[in-house]
C-alpha cells in the first residue's frame, strides 16, 4: 500500500516537473522519466502487455521522436520563449485539464461492482483462435479491424511526416547524414546491442502469441534497433522514393486487408478465420505486420526528407 | 519474502526520485542524461523486484524491453546534446 | 534449503539497495560532472548486479535466470558506453566531435 502510494505521488511529480520545464531537452528528459515509471504502474497493475508497450513506444520512441523535434526546434527556442501564451489562456487550460481528470477518476471509481467486462466471454472462446494469450487474441482476432485500421493510420501519418519535405529535397534521404567513427565507443557498443536487440524483438514476436507480447512492441524494438544503427552511423536512410521501400511499408496491411477479404470466402464475414486454420492466418499475418511497423515506426523518428535524392 | 522485495523495490524507487532532484538542479545537460541513467538503472532493478514479489514472471520481458531502450534513449540523448555544444546554443 | 536461499536473496538484494544508496547520494553530492558520473556506475554494476543475484536464488528454471542476467548484461554495456560519451560531453572544452 505505502509502496504504491509513494510511485503514484513519484508518478505526479514527474508528470508537474515535465509540464514546468523551462527547457525542451529536460522537459523531454522529464517525459522518458514519466513513460518508465508509468510501466512500472502497469506492472503492479498485473497488466505485462500494456507495460511492455508502454515502455517500448510510449517511453522510447516517442522519446526519439521528441528529441528529434527539440533538435530541429532549437534554432527557434529563443524566439519562441518570447510568445509564450498569457496567463489567462494556461490557467483556461489548466482548469480544462482537470475537468477532464476529476471524470475520468468520476468514470473510474463510480464503476459497478464486479466492473462490466467481456473477459469471460474473451476466455470462454479463445480455444478458437488457437492463441494462448487474451490480449493478442483481442488484437488478433475479435478486434482485427481495429489493428488493421491502427496500421493505415501509421501509414498516414508517416505521408503527413514525408509531405513536409521541401520541393528541392522530395522523395530524397530522411534526416541528416550521421559519420561512422570505425574505432568509436558508440560503434562497438551499437555493434553489439543492434543484434541482441533485433534476438529481443524476435523472442516478443514469437512468445506473442502465448505470453504478454506481440507484433507492436516486436516491430518497436525492431525500429529502435535501426535507429540506434542509424543514429551511430552504420546504416543510412533509404531515400523515401526507393520501390522496395514503399513495398516494405505496404506489405503488412496489404496482407491483413488481402486475407480480411479472404474470410469473406472462407468464413462468411470480413476478418472472419476458418477454426483449424485461425493460428496459421493470424501467424501470415503477423510476420509482414511486423516489417512493416516497424519500418513505419522508424521512418517516423528519422523524419522528413532532408537531403536530395540524387547523391 | 514477498513484502521484503516490495520494500526493496520501494526504497530503490526513493533512491530514483532524489536522483530526479539531479535533473531539477543539475547545470548541464550532462547531469540531465546522467539522472535519466540512474532512473533507468533504479527503475529496471525496482521493477525486477516487483516481478518476483507480485509473481508475474512474464514481466521480466518488460525489463527487457527498458534494459534496450534506455540504451536508445540514452545515445539519442547524447547526440542531442552534443549538437547543443557544437551549435554553442 | 529454502530458507539459506532467501537468507541470501536478503543479503544480497540489501547490498544492492546499499550500492544504490551510495550511488544516489554521490550523484548530488559530488562537485564535479566527472565525479557524479564515477558515483553513477557503482549502481549500474554493483546495485543492479547484487540484485540480480540475489533474484537468482528466488526464480525457477535455468531460463528466467538467464533472462536476468542478460538485463544486467544488458544494462552494463549501455551504462559502460553512455558514461564514455557523458564524459566527453561533460568534459572542460566540450567534445570534439
Amino acid at each position: 500500500m505505502a509502496f504504491d502510494t509513494g510511485l503514484a505521488v513519484l508518478v505526479l511529480g514527474v508528470a508537474v516537473w515535465t509540464i514546468t520545464a523551462r527547457d525542451t531537452f529536460a522537459a523531454v528528459v522529464g517525459f522518458v522519466a514519466f513513460g518508465l515509471l508509468l510501466a512500472l504502474v502497469w506492472v503492479r497493475l498485473a497488466a505485462p502487455d500494456v507495460a511492455l508497450t508502454e515502455a517500448a513506444i510510449g517511453s522510447g520512441v516517442t522519446g526519439g521522436l521528441l528529441l528529434g523535434a527539440h533538435t530541429h526546434l532549437r534554432r527557434t527556442e529563443t524566439a519562441a520563449a518570447g510568445e509564450l501564451p498569457g496567463a489567462a489562456l494556461r490557467l483556461a487550460a489548466a482548469v480544462l485539464c482537470a475537468m477532464v481528470s476529476a471524470g475520468l477518476a468520476a468514470i473510474v471509481l463510480l464503476l459497478p461492482e464486479p466492473a462490466p467486462t467481456l473477459a469471460p466471454q474473451v476466455a470462454a472462446n479463445i480455444a478458437t483462435t488457437g492463441l494462448g494469450n487474451p490480449v493478442t487474441a483481442v488484437l488478433m482476432a475479435y478486434r482485427a479491424v481495429d489493428t488493421l485500421l491502427e496500421t493505415v493510420v501509421l501509414l498516414l501519418a508517416l505521408l503527413g511526416i514525408w509531405s513536409l519535405a521541401p520541393d528541392r529535397v522530395w522523395g530524397g534521404f530522411p534526416g541528416p547524414h550521421h559519420d561512422a567513427d570505425p574505432q568509436g565507443v558508440l560503434t562497438f557498443a551499437a555493434q553489439l546491442l543492434v543484434p541482441v536487440g533485433i534476438l529481443v524483438g524476435v523472442h516478443i514476436f514469437w512468445v506473442g502469441s502465448v505470453a504478454p507480447g506481440g507484433e507492436f512492441q516486436a516491430a518497436t524494438i525492431l525500429a529502435a534497433m535501426w535507429i540506434l544503427a542509424a543514429m551511430v552511423g552504420l546504416v543510412d536512410a533509404p531515400p523515401v522514393s526507393r520501390r522496395w521501400l514503399r513495398i516494405l511499408l505496404v506489405a503488412g496491411p496489404a496482407v491483413f486487408f488481402a486475407i480480411g477479404l479472404a474470410g469473406f470466402a472462407m468464413a462468411g464475414a470480413f476478418l472472419a478465420y476458418p477454426p483449424p486454420y485461425a493460428k496459421l492466418l493470424i501467424l501470415t499475418i503477423e510476420i509482414p505486420l511486423t516489417l512493416s511497423i516497424a519500418a513505419t515506426l522508424a521512418l517516423l523518428v528519422a523524419g522528413p526528407p532532408e537531403r536530395a535524392p540524387q547523391r | 519474502m514477498a513484502d521484503f522485495l516490495l520494500a526493496a523495490a520501494g526504497f530503490v524507487l526513493a533512491m530514483v526520485a532524489l536522483g530526479l532532484v539531479r535533473i531539477l538542479r543539475g547545470p548541464g545537460d550532462a547531469d540531465r542524461i546522467m539522472a535519466a541513467q540512474l532512473l533507468g538503472t533504479g527503475g529496471i532493478a525496482a521493477l525486477l523486484l516487483l516481478v518476483e514479489a507480485m509473481s508475474v514472471p512474464a514481466a521480466v520481458d518488460v525489463a527487457l524491453i527498458l534494459a534496450l531502450l534506455a540504451a536508445f534513449v540514452s545515445v539519442a540523448f547524447v547526440k542531442g546534446a552534443a549538437r547543443t555544444e557544437a551549435d554553442g546554443a | 534449503m529454502s530458507l539459506g536461499l532467501d537468507v541470501l536473496t536478503i543479503l544480497a538484494v540489501c547490498a544492492g539497495a546499499f550500492f544504490f544508496l551510495a550511488g544516489t547520494v554521490g550523484l548530488l553530492r559530488f562537485p564535479d560532472a566527472l565525479c557524479r558520473l564515477h558515483a553513477l556506475t557503482k549502481a549500474d554494476n554493483l546495485g543492479l548486479g547484487l540484485i540480480v543475484l540475489g533474484l537468482l536464488f528466488q526464480v525457477e528454471g535455468p531460463f528466467a535466470a538467464l533472462k536476468l542476467i542478460s538485463v544486467w548484461l544488458l544494462t552494463l554495456l549501455a551504462g559502460a558506453t553512455v558514461t564514455q560519451l557523458i564524459a566527453r560531453t561533460a568534459r572542460p572544452g566540450g567534445t570534439p566531435e
